[in-house]
């Protein structure tokens, strides 16, 4: 088999733990298993696999309230992250953070964020850092088009390029901030065209088409890798999703969503695979069967296990593990 | 060494620290060639070179937001913000991600950060130039927040702010940076969370911080003529709180008198007053008072900035108001 088959599969499979990670999260949720409110990323998979098959173990990303395809495609153990989303003590917060909060430093991901735009000033500051170490790592700042409407974005461009920071800025252009539509709420036709106000090259591709996210990434990596500064990406999609789940959803109708069903990218690179003779009817049915087997072991570990004591709540606030209120130390 | 001011002594304690650690990093407006607009970064982008010395654009939500990158990816980082008036435009960084990101992500990382900024009145700057906005600061848990009095103090707090691993709002008041103190050239730390008793005395303890410590030396100094004894206790760090040093002294004097200058509703005196209640309760003699600023905007006019911001005479008011009281 070729190389390239080899990665294209590896990038199916990818995307496709990510749609049953959130088809299964949505059910759990349904089913109170899961508190608060929960983000899904059904039908963007391609921009998060697309990008961050492009990066390196050590490489950063900032990512969303819509996270956990960026933090899956990194690399994310999905035991923790289920645990996370239970709020565990073993998930990757300690049940501390929750589903917009995930984090794991050793993956180079940086957190997810509660706050629209949160992450641009960090993934500035990861730039900085390592410009200041000398490495050849390069950083990368998932968002949505709603963020590129908050300031932080647009400080965050200028400082990346009057800098040369080694940054992808990826925009995942779903078409609704929150309930409210792109075309409403932004004063540009594509996120891409705001990069030109900061002189650094800006990229408009179809986000459901992984391959043509992927090109666009490994161009991006190249030219931060090689100090020639950040790069503007728009992944153009369309959240299947409402908002969160139990989002009645009346700000679209149900032909609006049925007709980006046909561009689902998950289906869209199955049919290419199977035209070119890639993937089979049986090898499908495995890759989806083993990624059921894993998620639903994760799915168990996570029910299984402990919730927190109660007195944890003061811990890990500061590094040295004080009592907030008294200065004793909870050692 | 000769007596250095308050702006020296940062910036030796500054270059000291850039020296030892090559991953220490500055960041902030004006910091660069021009020094800083008080002069304390002044030569340091030509020591250091402008990888260590970022000099930004007026953009403080990503200095701030940055600098917590940086901090989190491996960089001992000292992000300035000239006036504290404007650090209401990175709030959301400072109390959304800055004090929230190492508790959310369950104890995950450090974040060796160091916000410096300048507060304070007393020089015509009218509104948005000369709060005292610690308050805000001190009620977020995640935080540390560190206002020094002296040219010493100042040094051995930096210090003990660029070494901790936890975000620490470093605050300077504007009229302390010409002021000139000792400051020994061999390395001290003065750790945070420790408060220090300024000038012993028996009658009333005045609790006070940065440069309200001086004016309450003055008024001390006035009161001790007129025969009444004070004992000024300085916090120098608000958080952590030394709460054992205000309570020991309290127990002491059975007298307390909070003096800050940012505004009285809601400020730093009103969580000390409460505390020392809820723990001395039967030590005080009187009810805690507290001098603060009124509760207006600092404005711009000197007779109006003069009745707002607490003096050397309200103090020795608040005083004879605790005595006067059994």
């Amino acid at each position: 088999m070729k190389e390239d088959h080899q990665i294209w599969l590896e990038l199916y499979r990818m995307m496709v733990k990510i749609r049953r990670f959130e088809t299964l999260t949505g059910e759990l949720f349904a089913a109170g298993k899961i508190p608060g409110f929960i983000h899904l990323s059904i039908g963007q998979e391609a921009s998060s696999v697309g990008v961050c098959s492009t990066l390196r173990p050590e490489d950063y990303i900032t990512t969303t309230h819509r996270g956990h395809g960026h933090v899956i495609a990194k690399g994310g153990d999905v035991k923790r992250m289920f645990a996370e989303l239970m709020g565990r003590s073993t998930g990757y917060c300690k049940g501390k953070g929750g589903s917009m909060h995930i984090a794991d430093f050793s993956l180079g991901i940086l957190g997810a964020n509660g706050v629209v735009a949160g992450g641009f000033p960090i993934i500035v500051g990861a730039g900085l850092s390592i410009k200041l170490r000398g490495t050849d790592q390069v950083a990368v700042c998932f968002f949505g088009d709603g963020a590129s409407n908050r300031g932080p974005f647009h400080e965050a461009l200028n400082m990346a390029s009057i800098w040369k920071l080694p940054i992808l800025f990826v925009c995942e252009n779903n078409q609704f901030a929150s309930t409210t539509s792109f075309h409403y709420s932004t004063s540009v036709k594509s996120v891409a065209q705001r990069s030109i106000a900061y002189g650094i090259p800006g990229r408009s591709v179809d986000g459901n088409d992984i391959l043509e996210v992927r090109e666009a990434a490994l161009e991006a990596v190249e030219r931060a890798r090689k100090g020639e500064g950040p790069t503007l990406i728009e992944n153009r999609t369309y959240r299947l999703r409402g908002h969160f789940e139990g989002d009645p959803q009346r700000y679209r109708t149900k032909e609006e969503v049925e007709n980006f069903l046909e561009k689902d990218p998950i289906k869209r690179f199955q049919e290419f695979l199977k035209n070119e003779k890639i993937l089979n009817e049986e090898m499908d049915r495995q890759i989806w069967q083993a990624i059921d087997s894993e998620l639903t072991d994760a799915i168990r570990f996570a029910e299984k296990s402990p919730y927190p004591q109660p007195m944890e709540a003061l811990r890990d606030l500061y590094a040295e593990d004080v009592d907030p209120l008294f200065q004793r130390s909870l050692a | 060494m000769p007596e250095v001011s308050f702006v020296e002594s940062l910036r030796m304690t500054l270059r000291e620290e850039m020296q030892k650690d090559p991953l220490v990093m500055l960041i902030g407006e004006d910091i660069g060639r021009y020094g800083g607009i008080f002069g304390v970064t002044k030569g340091l982008l030509e020591e250091f070179g402008p990888y260590r010395v970022r000099n930004t654009p007026i953009s403080e939500s990503a200095i701030i937001g940055s600098a917590l990158g940086a901090a989190m990816t491996g960089i001992r980082t000292i992000a300035e913000i000239m006036y504290i008036d404007f650090t209401t435009c990175a709030m959301d960084q400072i109390v959304n991600q800055v004090a929230k990101i190492r508790y959310m992500s369950g104890g995950k990382m450090k974040i060796p950060l160091v916000i410096r900024t300048q507060c304070g009145g007393g020089r015509g700057n009218a509104a948005q130039h000369s709060q005292s906005l610690e308050a805000l600061f001190f009620h977020i848990p995640g935080l540390k927040v560190v206002m020094p009095s002296t040219p010493y103090d100042a040094r051995g707090l930096l210090k003990a702010s660029i070494h901790d691993d936890n975000p620490v709002i470093f605050i300077e008041h504007k009229l302390l940076y010409a002021t000139k103190g000792y400051v020994p050239e061999e390395e001290y730390i003065i750790p945070l969370g420790q408060a220090e008793i300024k000038k012993k005395g028996r009658e009333v303890t005045i609790i006070t911080f940065s440069y309200m410590v001086w004016k309450t030396l003055r008024a001390a100094q006035q009161l001790e003529k007129e025969g009444v004894d004070v004992e000024v206790v300085d916090l120098r760090t608000l958080y952590p709180l030394d709460l054992e040093t205000i309570l020991q002294s309290v127990r002491k004097t059975n007298r307390a008198l909070i003096v800050h200058e940012g505004c009285r509703r809601n400020g730093i005196g009103a969580e000390i007053a409460c505390r020392i209640q809820e723990e001395a309760f039967d030590y005080l003699d009187a009810p805690v008072e507290r001098v603060a600023a009124m509760d207006v905007p600092i404005p711009y006019s000197e007779p109006l900035e003069k009745a707002v911001i607490p003096d050397e005479e309200d103090i020795i008011q608040g005083v004879k108001r605790v005595l006067s009281r059994n």
